[in-house]
């Protein structure tokens, strides 16, 4: 019944720790004229606008998509602020995608965007309410021992989380927007770096960022007239589940296995690890990537960490995984998702420059978020569904 | 377009402060009243959509505690929106139009006594121009209507006569805060609190919260004996920026009222979600609204205001009057930002 929908252009900002030659306003700008630029289109060709960002206190702007609907052209447009936890930039993405998909708007632009440098997320994630348990310890501390807890499980060892910390950084060596230029890195410069949160080093952790993305959705009839590839949606999903509760698998929740076994039926797969060529997972912590390799079920159960060892998820390996760098490499919270989503439109697009695995057609997007309970992924590919 | 129908409704009674809840405890029985009414389960429900705001709770990721509420297990397909739940709501009916879902459940909740609400509303201003000269909501809202006063949009007493009005057909609303037998020259003795608006002129705070269901076709006729189906949706924002906005009228409204064919036909019911008395009139105008409709029969945003769910209530009540066929055709309106910066007009019809 949906709509065949598309991904006819795609922006991002330069990632960095502090955006300081521009607003807030102006750091989404940049990401929605690049988008528009490449959709070939103008401000006055998109119908409806959605916004992405994760907790407001990031900023310190109670709904800040208020006073920024503006300056990414929604004035007297319908406009939606969405909000799921870590997942946002997908759920952005999603929520876009299905105005199309529904048949109500012909095009739409969705801008996620984070700037962390205007207040501090570990503050902001750390406060501590009447009557609730009180973590205190950032999103850092809180994943620390879900990650000990798979180590554990699946006797992945000490080097896996290093070498998925050194393989992204050079991935972004190849991509000019990522925020980490790290060319001198080496798992000996890993396994130095100070440990935060055991496991967890330094190194292996996600820098914080300013950032953006921005994408143009259109409908099949727009899509098939654009000059340049499009990225055709075959499929979209989410998946919610409560933050703690008896008996709840928080290291490999069911909510990622749910999403992942609906969003491959939706999009006719059947052997995700043959029939997806590459993948952009929200890789937070190193330890995420084998982690998510299984919940995402492209690895069987506690045998993830052997598709990093053996180099499968390398740029040059036969299931990429974060050509882009990743999250490792750039950290603009609300738009991670987002930026997830878009890489890897851009591949099966085959705009994704030095970070291209050559022939992509199908490729995976993935975001989560909250305590391991949001999940937002989508399928894109070169062909028509 | 898909038939799509509100069958449900429930809210909690809007209090200026739930001393002994949380949001998600003033939640709960709103959601578990909604279950048992309809009978569905969450296996029955293919998508979850809700409302709030981090920053009347205090809390980053607060709407992640709703969760709870909702017994979200085995996971549910479900998203989240900073707005006020009556965008929830359209989140939602987008999904069900493209397919994705037959039956959603949508919910809006707030506990705005947290803090200091006009002060926290400078929150959502512009943070390099405009937040740092703290101008409280109460106190923009009053500029907005000095300038419809001066320019003989309204009076005073114009003004007045909606208090009156919301605030006497709230009685018979068990849910609303503010209600009973006023008269217009009786409160317009009453002092300013931020001229020209008086205590009347502003809607209270409330803890509150609302949660609605929407189903598609066939289904929504199984859920209810007469759904009160959508036959026209549309929400526009215009810029947050006073000064770029004509605050004498609200085309945000108007234009989201053509897009949604609310002039096509008589509306018998209205379902308002204007804070300010002086909004309530705009709005009134921006519908196109006259004798022939009845405003506001629940008291509407002026008797009870549970913010991120009051626009969705907004829609619950207006959908109700078609349940209980007292009226066949109705539209409910919410609001967001300063001055009406960003409106939505649902329109609601029996037949």
């Amino acid at each position: 019944m949906a709509e065949l929908t598309a991904v006819i252009g795609i922006g991002q900002t330069k990632h960095a720790a502090k955006r300081i030659d521009v607003s807030m306003a102006g750091l989404i700008r940049e990401a929605a004229e690049r988008a528009l630029a490449d959709a070939e289109c103008t401000w006055a060709d998109i119908d409806a606008v959605v916004i992405g960002k994760a907790p407001d206190m990031f900023e310190g702007v109670m709904m800040p998509e208020l006073f920024l609907n503006d300056a990414v052209g929604g004035a007297y447009k319908p406009m939606l602020r969405v909000h799921t936890a870590g997942s946002v930039g997908g759920s952005t993405g999603i929520v876009a995608a299905s105005l199309v998909q529904a048949g109500i708007h012909d095009r739409v632009l969705c801008v996620a965007f984070e700037k962390q440098s205007e207040s501090n997320a570990t503050w902001a994630l750390s406060i501590s309410m009447p009557f609730s348990v009180a973590t205190v310890v950032g999103a850092g501390g809180y994943f620390a021992p879900l990650i000990r807890g798979y180590i554990r499980r699946s006797g992945c060892p000490e080097e896996i989380g290093i070498q998925v910390a050194v393989k992204d950084r050079l991935n972004a060596l190849k991509n000019p927007y990522a925020h980490l230029q790290l060319a001198d890195i080496t798992p000996q410069m890993v396994r130095d770096s100070p440990m935060l949160w055991d496991p967890i080093r330094y190194l292996e952790t996600c820098p914080s960022s300013d950032g953006a993305c921005a994408m143009v959705m259109a409908k099949e009839s727009i899509a098939k007239r654009a000059s340049k590839p499009v990225a055709w949606i075959h499929a979209t999903e989410m998946r919610s589940e409560p933050t703690m509760f008896s008996g709840r698998d928080q290291v490999m929740p069911r909510a990622t296995l749910d999403n992942a076994k609906s969003l491959y039926e939706k999009a006719g797969i059947t052997n995700p690890r043959k029939e997806i060529d590459c993948a952009e997972i929200y890789v937070p912590f190193s330890w995420y990537e084998p982690m998510w390799m299984e919940g995402m079920l492209i690895s069987d159960t506690n045998q993830g960490w052997k598709m990093t060892e053996s180099g499968a998820t390398a740029l040059d390996g036969d299931f990429p995984v974060n050509m882009s760098g990743g999250v490792l490499s750039s950290n603009p919270i609300g738009a991670s998702g987002l930026l997830r989503f878009a890489e890897a439109a851009l591949q099966v697009r085959g705009m994704a420059g030095e970070h291209q695995v050559d022939g992509a057609k199908k490729a995976l997007g993935h975001a989560y978020g909250g305590g391991s309970q949001y999940f937002s992924t989508w399928i894109v590919g070169s062909e028509k569904p | 377009m898909r038939d799509v129908a509100v069958v449900a409704f429930t809210q909690a009674p809007s209090v200026r402060r739930d001393l002994d809840r949380n949001e998600v405890e003033i939640l709960i029985p709103v959601i578990h009243e909604l279950k048992q009414k309809t009978g569905l389960k969450n296996e029955d429900v293919d998508f979850v959509c809700s409302g709030s705001s981090d920053y009347l709770a205090g809390q980053a990721f607060a709407f992640v505690s709703g969760l709870d509420a909702v017994g979200a297990w085995p996971p549910v397909c479900e998203s989240h929106v900073e707005m006020d739940g009556a965008w929830a709501l359209y989140e939602a009916w987008v999904k069900i139009q493209m397919g994705y879902a037959q039956v959603a459940l949508v919910y809006g909740f707030g506990k705005p006594s947290m803090g200091d609400l006009p002060i926290t509303m400078a929150l959502q201003l512009d943070p390099y121009v405009l937040t740092p000269l703290w101008p409280d909501a109460i106190s923009l809202a009053a500029l907005q209507a000095r300038i419809c006063l001066e320019k003989g949009v309204c009076t005073e007493r114009d003004m007045a006569e909606r208090a009156v009005r919301d605030r006497k057909n709230a009685k018979d609303n068990p849910f609303a805060q503010v209600k009973g037998d006023f008269t217009v020259d009786g409160i317009l003795k009453d002092p300013f609190v931020v001229s020209p608006l008086r205590k009347h002129d502003c809607a209270p705070i409330s803890d509150g919260a609302s949660a609605v269901i929407l189903a598609a076709g066939d289904r929504a006729k199984e859920l209810c004996k007469r759904p009160a189906w959508i036959r026209g949706f549309e929400h526009i924002c215009e810029p947050l920026d006073l000064g770029v906005r004509d605050l004498t009228r609200s085309r945000s409204t108007e234009i989201a009222a053509d897009r949604a064919g609310v002039g096509k036909k008589k509306i018998d019911v209205a379902e308002l979600s204007a804070p300010f008395t002086h909004q309530e009139i705009l709005i009134e105008r921006a519908l196109g609204l006259d004798d022939g409709t009845r405003i506001n029969p629940s008291g509407g945003a002026l008797a009870a205001n549970p913010l991120m769910a009051v626009g969705l209530s907004r829609i619950g009540e207006a959908a109700s009057r078609i349940w209980d066929g007292s009226a066949n055709r109705a539209v409910a309106h919410a609001t967001s930002g300063p001055c009406l910066q960003q409106n939505l007009v649902c329109v609601l019809e029996g037949d």
